[in-house]
């Protein structure tokens, strides 16, 4: 019961109260990029929550039980960075080859992860937080999990923006910047739920 | 004479006229993340210089050398060593800003801002002009941090480099150095820019994959260059 307790605090806190893009600034360019219609939105966060999962059980072994025992801990962004590349490609050919239909929902969004801050960060955060394999597969989830929160619920603000007349110099970005701003400040009133839940 | 010129340009150019994180959006993530005090940005943005001169240099050197369909991985791995020398360095010899930056600073290996000049530039140029805009993009990555650092810590702490400014004027708005502020402050310092430069600074008015001076980059993994051949 603990366990399970201790698990549900560290998704609730990865996906809402620490969301990964409104408080902790992780993946900044999908989230500005893709977030204009709701159905893209999902797509790309589909395609983050999967890659996150699968970057971070591929990379906690390595890191565990082939750098740390070898004293090559110094190495883990760049083995990271190029296990998460591999991995991104070998899921694209293997969804591609066996699952026509979510390749077609994820597919042009996966190419565009390998570069995505989020996913390096969820694995390397899982180590500076010390988390154990399971823990980190649940920070994981919850991560991405909250990745599609933000980008669902600031698709809906984008979508009603598209109809306000903006003063010239702040069309585009710096509106949409500002819009963030306003959402970012509403998940700062979540900042205390988990801990009043859980603890 | 004109070489001179063409390389005093590539030096200025990043500065101003294609800041990267003011005019081309680029490198958003750690603009927004460690901009809460002046000296954080000022660090990021050197750090980040120093990784943008050494990788330019290494791929302008290592471009004839590199096979085309797999320079992106290249790029990365060239990028990730000079990421890991510096986070080694800083552990050692500046110990509170390598705190301070934290996951940020292994971060820079996806900066978009270096793969991007990396794919856009030192593949195509030679040596010294590669370094050059190395040095110009990150002097303007660093202006654009030391400008967003400053509002936020002079607002959200009233200190500048840790001075106190306006302590006792009024008490700091604190939501300034939070996570709201940080966007706010971009916003509003992209739409002062767009105002001073008239709208001419504006050339993408869409962002993501296409808009995205990465979109070389991008095209080349294979997901894109599919959907090109497609077409």
């Amino acid at each position: 019961m603990e366990i399970f307790k201790n698990l549900m605090y560290i998704l609730m806190t990865s996906a809402i109260v620490e969301n990964v893009v409104l408080a902790k600034f992780l993946g900044i360019c999908p989230f500005l990029g893709v977030s204009k219609k709701l159905d893209s939105a999902i797509g790309m966060s589909g395609a983050v929550i999967f890659v996150m999962l699968m970057a971070t059980a591929v990379t906690y072994p390595i890191y565990a039980f082939l750098l740390v025992p070898n004293g090559l801990a110094y190495l883990q962004t760049i083995v990271f960075i190029l296990v998460i590349a591999a991995l991104v490609q070998l899921v694209e050919f293997i969804l591609k080859k066996y699952m026509k239909a979510l390749y077609q929902a994820l597919g042009v969004y996966l190419p565009l992860i390998t570069t995505n801050c989020a996913v390096l960060g969820v694995t390397i955060l899982n180590f500076d937080n010390n988390f154990s394999f399971v823990e980190s597969l649940v920070n994981a989830a919850g991560t991405g999990l909250g990745f599609m929160i933000a980008m669902v619920l600031f698709a809906g603000v984008r979508s009603k923006m598209e109809s306000c007349d903006f003063p010239e110099s702040f069309k585009g970005i710096p509106s949409t910047l500002i819009a963030a701003s306003i959402v970012s400040m509403s998940f700062m009133g979540f900042a205390d739920v988990a801990n009043g839940i859980f603890m | 004479m004109a070489k001179e010129k063409i390389s005093l340009s590539v030096l200025t150019k990043g500065i101003i006229k294609e800041n990267p994180v003011l005019v081309l959006i680029l490198g958003t993530c750690p603009t927004l993340a460690v901009t809460t005090l002046a000296v954080n940005g000022v660090g990021m943005g050197l750090a980040a210089t120093f990784v943008l001169v050494c990788s330019n240099i290494a791929i302008s050197l290592l471009k004839n050398v590199i096979p085309d369909k797999v320079r992106i991985p290249c790029y990365i791995v060239i990028i990730a060593g000079f990421v890991t020398l510096l986070s080694s360095l800083m552990e050692a010899f500046l110990p509170d800003l390598y705190s301070a930056l934290g996951l940020f600073l292994q971060l820079i290996v996806v900066n978009c801002i270096i793969l991007g000049r990396a794919e856009m530039f030192a593949s195509k140029n030679g040596v010294i002009a590669s370094a050059l805009d190395g040095v110009g993009m990150g002097l303007g990555f660093t202006l654009a941090l030391l400008i967003m650092g400053s509002i936020r810590e002079i607002l959200g702490a009233g200190t500048w480099f840790g001075i106190p400014l306006t302590v006792n004027l009024f008490s700091p708005i604190s939501i300034f150095i939070l996570a709201p502020g940080g966007f706010l402050v971009y916003g509003m310092v992209i739409a002062t820019v767009n105002k001073l430069t008239k709208g001419k600074a504006i050339k993408k008015k869409e962002f993501g994959c296409e808009g995205c001076p990465n979109a070389g980059g991008c095209a080349s993994c294979s997901g894109c260059s599919e959907k090109g051949e497609n077409k």
